[in-house]
């Protein structure tokens, strides 16, 4: 008897215990581990979905890609486009109750530059000096003209962390970051959870509905919709497109979707290596006729269920960025067999690396299926994602599958791929009169005149094809029906702010 | 018994150096630059330079090896590449939570494996012989990742009475604690039990046909002390170097088990390291899983000498 009291007793307090909580704790279902938690040298997707809590940014995209504000609440250039001023909101602290300023954000961008293995210094290489106008005043100055800044500081390069704790830890910030966002660190456990929690000082607390968010990743997309499922979770990351039609007939889960900012598309080796002396790297032909025997939308179909965008260039048909006059070429597998006659090799071999991921182990099949029909033979490399960077590093492939997860201004998908030995540029293309293009995109802020130029890129790289872009995918989410408040962005992160349960 | 083990002893620690040396060797052959692989997308040469500087792998792969093995000496294991951690820490971490996870699995083995076992055999080709094979056959054929899916997809998603993952601390919660590590556990611990079962089988088989059997049943020995004394206790010598082997192997990190139900062990440690090429969590986790093997040998040797006196002489 005592015992059955003890056991009802022991059960009614789980009860409440998980009731109460789950009206408060977010939880959060990762599709990895995050890496370092430092804005200044993190370099995952996963990680920036965990700053989302932690570290607020200079400025924040809108859902349709437009620059707002968020630390920083107006901003202006100069007459010659070589600085950026900014004023920055009053009464922001940092979660260590440190005030943030002017002296911060010198602070954070010099940080971003000069500290040893950041990852933000590439993005901010424009960036000579940083000005302290006054203590809510900031100027960042250019050697030349740099339109693609602002969007820069939407995300890490414009997070800013305190500078005390960031003098006091030094490299080991990441064990313990302290910044200005709506939640502030309680503990990470490598690859089993991570939590924050609300912040009672930050600059917006009131559109805060959590107390608490438990950051969990799982790696299986099986598993982490079994927790969602079960209510182990509230919401996840990356739902696998699989899985999207049946998230939408369960009554108690809901889904959501945005186009990304990013693209799949076949790099190919045209000039980096020996190996770019392959019929598709040397001939522009052959690569022509291997892109008419495409069927994106059937591509589409297949590996995501049509839930992705077909596109041929590196940005989405929906973003201001993309060139309408270059449009996505119909499949035509008579004509791609003619230029293949043409170019006096009916049957060419392509060695295709691809990633050992799922999407891109499909793609490259169909893509091998495809294009068979026009007498490719496609051989494909599957080949352990680490390994495969590495060849792309050295030019040693033919032609690459590989995704780019974007960024919010055009040119971030663009310039590095395409400039003559840029760090991305895996293709081996230089072509001078596309790197002027390139430069002149980025002396002009504004965006009819930069339209122009990256229609004029657009027309050489489609031409060229040192990367035939294939298709945009959709971030997928799904979460608890009782969750309101979510909105989609197009970098697939999360703002917290304004959600509730 | 001393002198057996002093030998035992000294030779641990040039094996273990021995072990070291060939981890090292063994991952440089991985392909992938750690630095590369690390940076991602992002791919900033002066940044993968400088991580390469930072974590000494400009330096010929000797030099990269006398500061490695100097650094465990005075218990530095080095710092993970990708999250910035001591790789110390992050063992001290994991290495809990697998003990847990392999004792646990090791119980509900020795539970089902070890009666079934004896059992089967003391009614060879008989129906519970039969019962006791099939289901023997069934764990050792059914994966680990499939029953994992299964039980989840039955007991969280359509019950409701256990959690899908994650992984509570016992000293937080103990009752959540096990909630969460029962089904892992009985997942790695069934594929266990059927290797139980089967050897257990064999070995009763063999000692119950012996002659000593056969006298002590003629002395008229009660059937239960035939066999539990007499039989069984010989017929655990060779079990209890499989139980070694086996335990040795869950705490190399059960790893698709502990990546189904979110377990943060060594097996979902190493995964991920593995994955980003972060060499000194590699090395780390696999010379501590080495430690052990070495160990848990001698463990068992030591035991062959408790449960049979004809070793001893």
């Amino acid at each position: 008897m005592m015992r059955k009291t003890a056991f009802a007793a022991l059960a009614a307090v789980m009860v409440l215990g998980a009731g109460g909580a789950s009206a408060q704790t977010l939880k959060f279902g990762l599709a990895e581990d995050p890496d370092a938690l430092d804005p200044t040298l993190a370099r995952t997707f996963v990680s920036r979905l965990v700053f989302s809590a932690l570290c607020d940014k200079l400025v924040d995209i809108d859902p349709n890609l437009k620059v707002v504000p968020q630390l920083a609440t107006e901003w202006s250039w100069s007459a010659d486009n070589k600085a950026l001023t900014m004023k920055l909101r009053p009464n922001v602290t940092f979660h260590d109750g440190e005030k943030f300023d002017a002296e911060a954000v010198k602070y954070n961008i010099e940080r971003h530059k000069t500290m040893q293995g950041s990852q933000r210094r590439g993005e901010l290489s424009a960036v000579t000096t940083v000005d302290v106008v006054d203590p809510l005043t900031v100027r960042l100055n250019t050697q030349a003209p740099f339109a693609p800044l602002l969007a820069t500081l939407t995300d890490r390069a414009g997070m800013m962390i305190s500078p005390k704790a960031g003098k006091a830890l030094g490299d080991k910030f990441a064990t313990a970051p302290v910044c200005a966002g709506p939640f502030k660190f309680v503990e990470r456990v490598a690859q089993d959870r991570i939590i924050v929690e609300k912040y009672d000082g930050y600059w917006a607390k009131d559109n805060v509905n959590f107390s608490r968010i438990e950051f969990r990743p799982f790696i299986d997309a099986t598993v982490r919709l079994a927790n969602l499922r079960s209510g182990q979770l509230d919401f996840l990351e990356r739902l696998s497109a699989t899985d999207a039609g049946g998230v939408q007939k369960d009554s108690k889960l809901k889904l959501a979707s945005i186009t990304e900012i990013g693209y799949y598309g076949i790099t190919i080796n045209i000039g980096k290596s020996d190996k770019s002396k392959s019929p598709i790297g040397s001939n522009a032909k052959i690569r022509e006729a291997f892109e008419l025997s495409l069927d994106r939308n059937g591509l589409n179909k297949v590996v995501f269920d049509g839930l992705a965008v077909p596109g041929n260039q590196w940005v989405a048909p929906n973003n201001p960025g993309y060139s309408k006059s270059v449009p996505i070429p119909k499949r035509d597998v008579a004509k791609a067999k003619a230029l293949l006659k043409e170019a006096g090799n009916t049957n060419p071999v392509v060695n295709l690396v691809t990633p050992t991921t799922t999407d891109a182990n499909k793609i490259a099949q169909v893509v091998q299926a495809m294009t068979k029909e026009a007498g490719f033979d496609v051989r494909i490399q599957a080949t352990e994602f680490a390994t495969s960077l590495n060849m792309a590093d050295k030019g040693d492939f033919e032609a690459y599958i590989l995704a780019w997860s974007g960024r919010p201004d055009p040119d971030g998908n663009l310039y590095s791929f395409h400039g003559c030995k840029q760090p991305l540029n895996y293709s081996g293309m230089c072509n001078p009169a596309l790197d002027e293009i390139l430069n002149d995109s980025r002396l002009t802020t504004d965006l009819a005149q930069r339209q122009a130029a990256w229609e004029k890129a657009a027309k050489i790289i489609n031409a060229e094809r040192p990367i035939i872009y294939l298709l945009h995918r959709k971030w997928l989410y799904a979460h608890n029906a009782k969750l309101t408040g979510f909105k989609e962005y197009p970098d697939g992160l999360v703002r917290f702010a304004g959600m509730k349960m | 018994m001393t002198r057996f083990l002093l030998r035992r002893l000294a030779i641990l620690l040039p094996t273990l150096l021995f072990v070291s040396i060939i981890i090292f060797g063994l991952q440089q052959l991985l392909p992938g630059d750690p630095a590369i692989a690390m940076a991602g997308e992002e791919r900033d040469p002066q940044a993968i330079a400088e991580v390469r500087a930072k974590y000494n792998l400009d330096k010929p792969i000797w030099v990269q090896y006398g500061l490695w093995i100097g650094g465990i000496l005075q218990g530095d294991f080095g710092e993970s590449i990708r999250i910035q951690l001591p790789v110390s820490q992050l063992l001290l971490e994991k290495l809990p939570v697998t003990i847990e996870l392999a004792l646990l699995s090791m119980l509900i083995a020795l539970a089902i494996g070890l009666p079934a076992g004896v059992i089967s055999a003391l009614h060879n080709g008989r129906w519970p012989d039969y019962v006791a094979n099939v289901i023997g056959l069934w764990g050792l054929s059914t994966p680990n990742f499939w029953l994992g899916i299964m039980m989840i997809l039955l007991f969280s998603v359509h019950l409701g009475w256990l959690p899908a993952s994650g992984y509570v601390s016992p000293t937080e919660d103990l009752w959540a604690n096990l909630q969460a590590m029962i089904m892992p556990a009985f997942v790695l611990g069934t594929g266990i039990a059927a290797v139980f079962m089967r050897h257990t089988r064999s070995a009763m088989l063999q000692v119950m046909a012996s002659d000593y059997i056969r006298t002590a049943r003629a002395k008229g020995l009660y059937e239960r002390v035939v066999i539990g004394k007499h039989a069984f206790r010989n017929a655990a010598v060779p079990v209890i170097t499989l139980g070694a082997l086996e335990f040795g192997q869950l705490l190399s990190g059960a790893v698709l088990t502990e990546q189904i139900f979110s377990i943060p062990g060594f097996g979902k440690l190493i995964v991920d390291a593995v994955f980003n090429r972060d060499y000194a969590v590699v090395q780390g986790v696999v010379l501590c899983t080495a430690t052990a093997y070495i160990l848990l040998n001698l463990l068992a040797d030591i035991a062959y000498f408790l449960v049979n006196p004809r070793l001893r002489t």
